[in-house]
């Protein structure tokens, strides 16, 4: 389980634009880069953010090679209702992880 | 425990050398990655403070204590520790820094092992223990059994290595500002530490980046843990005093 | 000027550390990256406008570079933006990050770190729910670190 901190709000009035941020420990290793042997070192890579909104799809990324490591990513989204936000990492060698946090909405 | 004569006269010299006006690396950074550092929602180094809120109240064996077992909440009893380290050691007899203090606290009371240097659970207590030192100015401790220690500091600190034949005062002191490869010459604190470091691409410690400026200059690094890095940090953080501390810093 | 920075790419191949830098031909990479956006806007015209790309110009170390990218948009369900994807010329590959958002984003501006491995053109390119495309480029210049591991 990679470490994460995701900051988004904890309350939020309805209709407000809410702004989320996530940040989650990986190396973003490119597969470009050679090992003190020369040899490159292999790739392993997030490729995928999405953040579901009481399950719905409301934001993702397709993440490459350029991201940097310990990739960091900001967005907004309309605050419907309460409920829970869903944040997903996908990525080479199966990486999969999802963090949740709760909103309520007034 | 300190001796007071001594220690008037200590204070006195530490007192009366003004402070020239000091500049921290921080303002040599560009604005989107000083908002790194600012921001606790972005600034990559404060993943590995959670953690190292985490390791703070797991107990590192089953008979043993864990951290807050004997130091409760961090916030409170850890506040202002890391603004005074390196400090004296009582057994060992010579100063040891905040790394080598918590590996310390691991073998003497917690029946535990010391981690390795820059293994990453030591940075992660490393940097949650100086993150409640945020904001506060750097005050080396007026201790003067660690003058001698802190006199070799500054003598490696002024000393010639390695094939570019440089010192450090050379660069920091007296080419702060200038550029060296396009990049500015900071004037090389230690107040940021340990700092999530652009070029890492992780967080890191205080002696990794200074073995990282001898191996700059192509000098053989001293190791790792070694007395004379823990002797160039003392100096360091005399140099540093009354300097806000901002670990986790963000360096390129 | 380039042969200048070629050669000191060539000299950082040497050191530890830092990103391997795979460093093409100008012409081959810019062209690469036409085809990489037009290949995003499935032929469809891509118009500059709309967009702002905040990065910083002078970047001190391509290894984490904060870039901001907001689309002027009223995000209702009848007008928004649909995705936002960058595009660089001279990092090994030309995609960057690729953003999907809705009606449901409320604003349209993202933000992310990446990384250049060289002083390059940068495009980010907005994609609307009408169909159309609109992108802004930015030319950022890349410093290495002097002192490297």
């Amino acid at each position: 389980m990679a470490r994460t901190l995701i900051t988004s709000p904890a309350t939020a009035k309805r209709g407000e634009v809410i702004e989320l941020r996530a940040l989650i420990a990986h190396p973003m290793e490119t597969g470009f880069r050679p090992g003190a042997d020369g040899l490159l070192l292999p790739r392993n890579l997030i490729t995928r953010f999405s953040c579901r909104y009481n399950g719905d799809l409301v934001f993702s990324a397709d993440l490459f090679a350029a991201v940097a490591a310990n990739p960091y990513v900001s967005f907004f989204t309309v605050a419907t209702d309460s409920g829970t936000l869903s944040f997903s990492w996908e990525g080479d060698h199966g990486f999969a992880q999802t963090e949740t946090v709760a909103l309520a909405v007034t | 425990m300190t001796r007071v004569p001594g220690l008037l006269l200590l204070l006195a010299a530490l007192g009366a050398a003004a402070q020239p006006a000091r500049r921290s690396g921080f303002e040599d950074m560009s604005p989107q990655t000083r908002a790194m550092q600012r921001d606790d929602a972005q600034n990559p180094g404060m993943l590995w403070v959670q953690d190292g809120a985490a390791l703070w109240e797991r107990a590192p064996g089953p008979a043993a204590a864990s951290c807050a077992g004997c130091h409760g909440d961090a916030r409170v009893s850890m506040r202002g520790v890391a603004a005074r380290y390196p400090a004296w050691d009582e057994t060992l007899q010579h100063p040891v820094d905040l790394a080598q203090r918590i590996n310390l606290c691991r073998e003497r009371h917690q029946g535990a092992t010391a981690l390795p240097v820059e293994q990453q659970d030591l940075l992660a207590l490393e940097s949650h223990v100086a993150l409640q030192s945020r904001g506060l100015p750097v005050a080396p401790p007026a201790d003067e059994r660690l003058q001698p220690f802190r006199v070799r500091g500054e003598a490696a600190w002024r000393e010639r290595i390695g094939q570019l034949n440089l010192s450090c005062a050379q660069c920091h002191d007296e080419r702060a500002g200038q550029r060296l490869a396009g990049s500015p010459i900071p004037e090389g604190h230690a107040n940021g530490y340990p700092l999530y470091r652009l070029e890492w691409q992780g967080l890191g410690s205080l002696q990794r980046r200074l073995r990282n400026c001898m191996t700059g200059v192509r000098a053989e690094p001293w190791p790792a843990g070694s007395a004379a890095l823990v002797e160039l940090s003392l100096y360091l953080a005399w140099r540093d005093r009354g300097m806000a501390l901002e670990s986790p810093a963000v360096r390129p | 000027m380039k042969l200048a920075l070629q050669r000191r790419e060539l000299l950082q191949l040497g050191a530890a550390g830092g990103l391997a830098l795979l460093v093409r031909p100008a012409q081959a990479t810019a062209f690469e990256m036409q085809s990489a956006i037009a290949n995003y806007a499935s032929g469809a015209p891509v118009k500059t406008g709309k967009l702002r790309f905040d990065i910083p110009p002078l970047v001190e170390n391509g290894n984490g570079v904060p870039v901001t990218i907001s689309v002027d948009s009223p995000m209702t369900a009848a007008e928004h933006v649909t995705g936002i994807a960058v595009f660089n010329e001279r990092n090994p590959q030309r995609d960057v990050v690729r953003f999907t958002l809705g009606p449901r984003a409320g604003k349209a501006v993202v933000a992310t770190r990446i990384r250049l491995a060289t002083s390059q053109q940068l495009v980010a390119v907005a994609r609307l729910s009408d169909g159309t495309f609109w992108s802004h480029s930015v030319d950022v210049l890349v410093t290495l670190a002097a002192c490297l591991e």
